[in-house]
């Protein structure tokens, strides 16, 4: 199945590509990181690392991510492949309500899991929440390769008599493997920096190293300890990214395509097992996001749309009460920028890791690093660095969207890359053998399906920007809050009124993001004729 | 942003050998996107900045997470002194605190607001700010000598536990009414606190106990680990979600929270008013926290800012105070809401402890509680 592909190995001039998003993730993710390190690290941080306390830590961290993430992959399989190769009625309101809870603040997350959980404060708690978040991100990364994957194979398989585990493990299994470690390490990445997700459902005596670096920075301002752990963190992440993304760069395989044919509908049962389970899984999703539109409408003792109201006319005009309306506009203002931003760097990144060959998996890691580092390693850094370097960079408005697309960034190559290396260049050879002029070859060949995957980047860059609070929050202060920002703010005070105008906020975030995410799936070209 | 895709799409076929001629042209779109992305982020970002530098005189105030005013007085304050005032949130108040000293002579503004006692030593130390103390004379004494001469006091207010008094009379239970009564079996499984650690509130609890028991505070938290304290890490969890009476369903009577919350209950309440409130305030578990607003040093115009902290304890702001951030006015001559007036219960001896204990003693009472509580 592995096709030869000319020139093996030899890194080729689209390289330098690179060096456009890789600048951007060195400025705002590495130099702070160094910064911090510079700071702080001294003989007193050296022996952090040979506290057992730390490596507690460091060993819950890695123990909660890897839980989270297995089961966020082990649950969206079924799924993938129920809403990517089959027929099934309420596709697209499936795929919406499983991608939701990727924009929600995480407060408003772990509150509603504190009400509804039995267990709060505990390990499962923070991995229930950790696969609510991720599952659907899952979904959509596995999916959006295997709904491109040729059937013919798997039909092949059955008939020379493969059981169907068999038939799955050896043909479907290995072409979908860079998807599935492609969500494995966004997955990993954002649980095991995860932050609010901790904080309130965790238990207090089980911190994260994300806690970790901001008590020692936040609360006691000591930089020495805080430097060893964002090291710390540094060396895991980086580590445990390389690895996973060599890894799939070493099992993709080249393959053909195609722009899905019709999906059929359910013929066996363990399909039928596999819709049925994806039904059970967007009603478990949508358990905390009903619980949410209720709260929104729960006035008093009755049910009404005050808190919109609320949200649009705050009752005191004051420095804190702002419009709902300002605050949607910001936080699309932001996503839009920060979206362009994803997609441009995603895309210069995608030619780059293709061109690289080999290398690829060096610059790929390199550009997931964003996710895996710490939102206040990165505050307090890019605020030494402009103390201390030349540049003053604080309060930049550009730094909001570059944070958010930088967030975005490693999402946008992960849903594309393995659909563009997956490409067998020899469909376009064809087309031009054929007679057809390199540009229609291309597109007629692959061009849709690149757009199509684009689209899909888009919808889900737009929404990490849209819901995105650590970096822009640590970045820059804005005068006029996020709606993410506003929120955190409601529900830092008591009173009816501000718990049910931050739930009515939290169900406008939520209609924008199916708005988005509505528009980029029918994003999808039009059939591509033929030559 | 479609042809920006459309763009990008075309640039990723670099990657295939066999045709080179749209690459060229794409590389070029892909930077003349490049570009406009960035120039409309400068373009956008300069608009806010790019305010003449000379008139008006701009002060910039960093605050932490909760200040609010009443947009009005603001605006009236600008027209009449020349002065545009900007707020800069800074996080939560440590982050805040960490920042101004990070940034000591090159700070993110010209006035800091909401650095309190338990942080203030620590900015004292690195020369954070630049002295200045304005003092009319309604503003309460010992307010402006716990600023220790290097900044004003704005407001002060206390963390006190909440009590859940519909529970309490559902049961036939009386409410505690002393730090000790938490450690009897009675109240077993009722309270709910914040981790020192991360939370305000629940360093002020910490610090109550402290100036309570002295060092006794190690035994009696002993003691309230075996009746059952629940411990979360911020002040959102635990009154919103764990608190019987804080709308989210749950099962703890007590919780740490502030001398106003039960008042806050009644002014966000939707409908008409209740005649009481129903949770009120354990005054003996109560500790005071004072806000001070002070110059920072580096400030581009410290006339303006010393202008502005005289504004912040000008009568009309400080009347102001009590309902936009539910604290209560340094100054004594300033008329208080009338929810405040009928409800707020005031300790008349809170528990408090001096700055520079705070300081030397602060991260190693938290590690000590670390061991005795959570592990």
């Amino acid at each position: 199945m592995i096709l030869p592909t000319s020139r093996p190995g030899q890194a080729q001039r689209g390289t330098v590509w690179a060096i456009i998003p890789l600048a951007a993730v060195t400025a705002l993710v590495v130099v702070p990181v160094i910064a911090v390190v510079i700071a702080g690290l001294n003989a007193q941080s050296l022996s952090e690392f040979t506290d057992s306390t730390t490596w507690r830590i460091v060993a819950y961290t890695a123990f909660q991510a890897l839980v989270s993430t297995a089961l966020s992959i082990g649950l969206a399989m079924p799924a993938a492949y129920a809403l990517y190769r089959l027929s099934m009625p309420g596709r697209r309101t499936l795929l919406a309500v499983l991608t939701l809870p990727f924009i929600l603040p995480t407060v408003v997350v772990g509150l509603a899991f504190r009400e509804l959980l039995p267990f709060p404060g505990t390990t499962a708690a923070i991995v229930i929440a950790h696969v609510f978040f991720n599952v659907g991100l899952a979904v959509r990364v596995i999916g959006s390769l295997w709904g491109h994957l040729d059937p013919r194979m798997r039909e092949v398989a059955s008939t020379l008599g493969l059981t169907p585990i068999h038939a799955f493990v050896r043909v479907t299994l290995p072409p979908l493997t860079p998807a599935i470690l492609s969500a494995a390490i966004l997955i990993f990445l954002f649980t095991f920096t995860s932050f609010g997700v901790v904080l309130i459902l965790g238990d207090p005596s089980l911190p994260t190293i994300e806690v970790a670096i901001y008590t020692a920075a936040v609360q006691r301002l000591d930089l020495s300890e805080a430097a060893a752990l964002a090291l710390l963190q540094f060396a895991f992440v980086a580590s445990a990214v390389l690895v996973m993304t060599r890894l799939q760069h070493r099992l993709s395989v080249r393959q053909q395509l195609g722009d899905a044919s019709p999906p059929p509908h359910a013929s066996s049962a363990g399909e039928r097992l596999a819709i049925g389970w994806t039904y059970i899984l967007a009603v478990a999703v949508a358990i905390p996001l009903t619980a949410l539109v209720g709260r929104s409408l729960r006035v008093g003792d009755g049910w009404g749309v005050t808190w919109y109201q609320r949200a649009f006319v705050p009752e005191e005009a004051t420095t804190r009460a702002v419009s709902a309306a300002e605050s949607i506009a910001l936080s699309l203002q932001y996503a839009a920028t920060a979206t362009a931003m994803a997609l441009a760097l995603g895309a210069l990144a995608c030619v780059g890791i293709l061109a690289a060959r080999q290398h690829g998996a060096w610059l790929d890691a390199a550009l997931a690093l964003p996710l895996g580092v710490s939102a206040v390693t990165i505050g307090f850094g890019l605020l030494l660095v402009s103390l201390r370097g030349p540049i003053d960079m604080r309060g930049w408005w550009v730094l909001v969207p570059l944070g958010q697309a930088m967030v975005a960034l490693p999402i946008v190559v992960r849903v594309v890359l393995p659909l563009l290396r997956s490409m067998d260049p020899r469909l376009r050879h064809v087309a031009a053998t054929l007679g057809a002029p390199p540009v229609r070859a291309w597109w007629a060949t692959e061009g849709a399906l690149v757009l199509r995957a684009f689209a899909v980047a888009a919808a889900l860059a737009a929404a990490v920007a849209l819901g995105e609070f650590g970096a822009t929050a640590f970045l820059v202060r804005l005068d006029t809050p996020t709606v993410p920002v506003q929120i955190v703010r409601l529900l830092g005070r008591p009173g009816e009124a501000n718990t049910g105008v931050a739930a009515a906020l939290s169900v406008m975030l939520l209609l924008m993001t199916i708005l988005i995410v509505g528009a980029a799936e029918r994003l999808r070209p039009r059939r591509s004729g033929g030559w | 942003m479609f042809g920006l895709q459309r763009t990008a799409i075309t640039q990723s076929s670099r990657c295939a050998p066999p045709f080179p001629t749209p690459v060229h042209l794409a590389s070029r779109l892909l930077i003349g996107v490049f570009v406009l992305v960035g120039l409309g982020a400068c373009a956008s970002s300069a608009s806010p900045d790019s305010a003449p530098t000379t008139e008006p005189r701009v002060v910039r105030v960093v605050t932490h997470d909760s200040f609010a005013l009443t947009e009005s007085l603001v605006e009236a304050f600008e027209q009449a002194s020349g002065i545009d005032v900007e707020f800069i949130p800074g996080g939560d108040a440590g982050e805040m605190v960490n920042r101004a000293v990070l940034s000591t002579g090159n700070p993110d503004g010209d006035v800091l607001y909401g650095i309190d006692t338990t942080l203030l030593t620590r900015a004292i130390d690195a020369d954070v700010f630049e002295p200045y103390v304005s003092t009319p004379e309604a503003l309460r004494p010992e307010l402006v000598a716990a600023g220790l001469e290097m900044v004003t006091p704005i407001d002060d207010g206390d963390v006190c536990i909440n009590i859940d008094d519909g529970w309490f009379a559902e049961r036939g239970i009386d409410p505690p009414t002393t730090l000790d009564d938490l450690a009897n079996p009675t109240y077993r499984g009722l309270l709910v606190a914040q981790n020192p650690a991360t939370s305000s509130p629940g360093l002020a609890f910490l610090l109550a106990t402290i100036a309570r028991f002295g060092e006794g505070w190690v035994d009696y938290w002993m003691s309230l680990r075996d009746n059952d304290i629940a411990i979360v890490n911020g002040w959102s969890e635990a009154y919103l979600s764990e608190f019987t009476a804080g709308g989210g369903g749950g099962d703890r009577p007590l919780v740490v929270s502030y001398s106003t919350s039960p008042t806050a209950e009644i002014v966000y309440a939707e409908g008409p008013a209740p005649e009481q409130p129903s949770t009120s305030v354990l005054v003996d578990s109560c500790y005071r926290q004072i806000e001070f607003a002070g110059v920072l040093r580096g400030a581009s115009d410290p006339a303006a800012a010393q202008q502005v902290i005289d504004w912040l304890v000008s009568p009309d702001v400080q009347a102001d105070i009590p309902l936009s951030m539910f604290v209560f006015p340094a100054r004594t001559d300033t008329p208080l809401p009338d929810v405040f007036e009928r409800f707020v219960v005031r300790p008349t001896a809170p528990r408090d402890l001096p700055a520079s204990d705070i300081a030397r003693n602060r991260d190693a009472w938290i590690d000590e509680w670390t061991e005795i509580v959570l592990r």
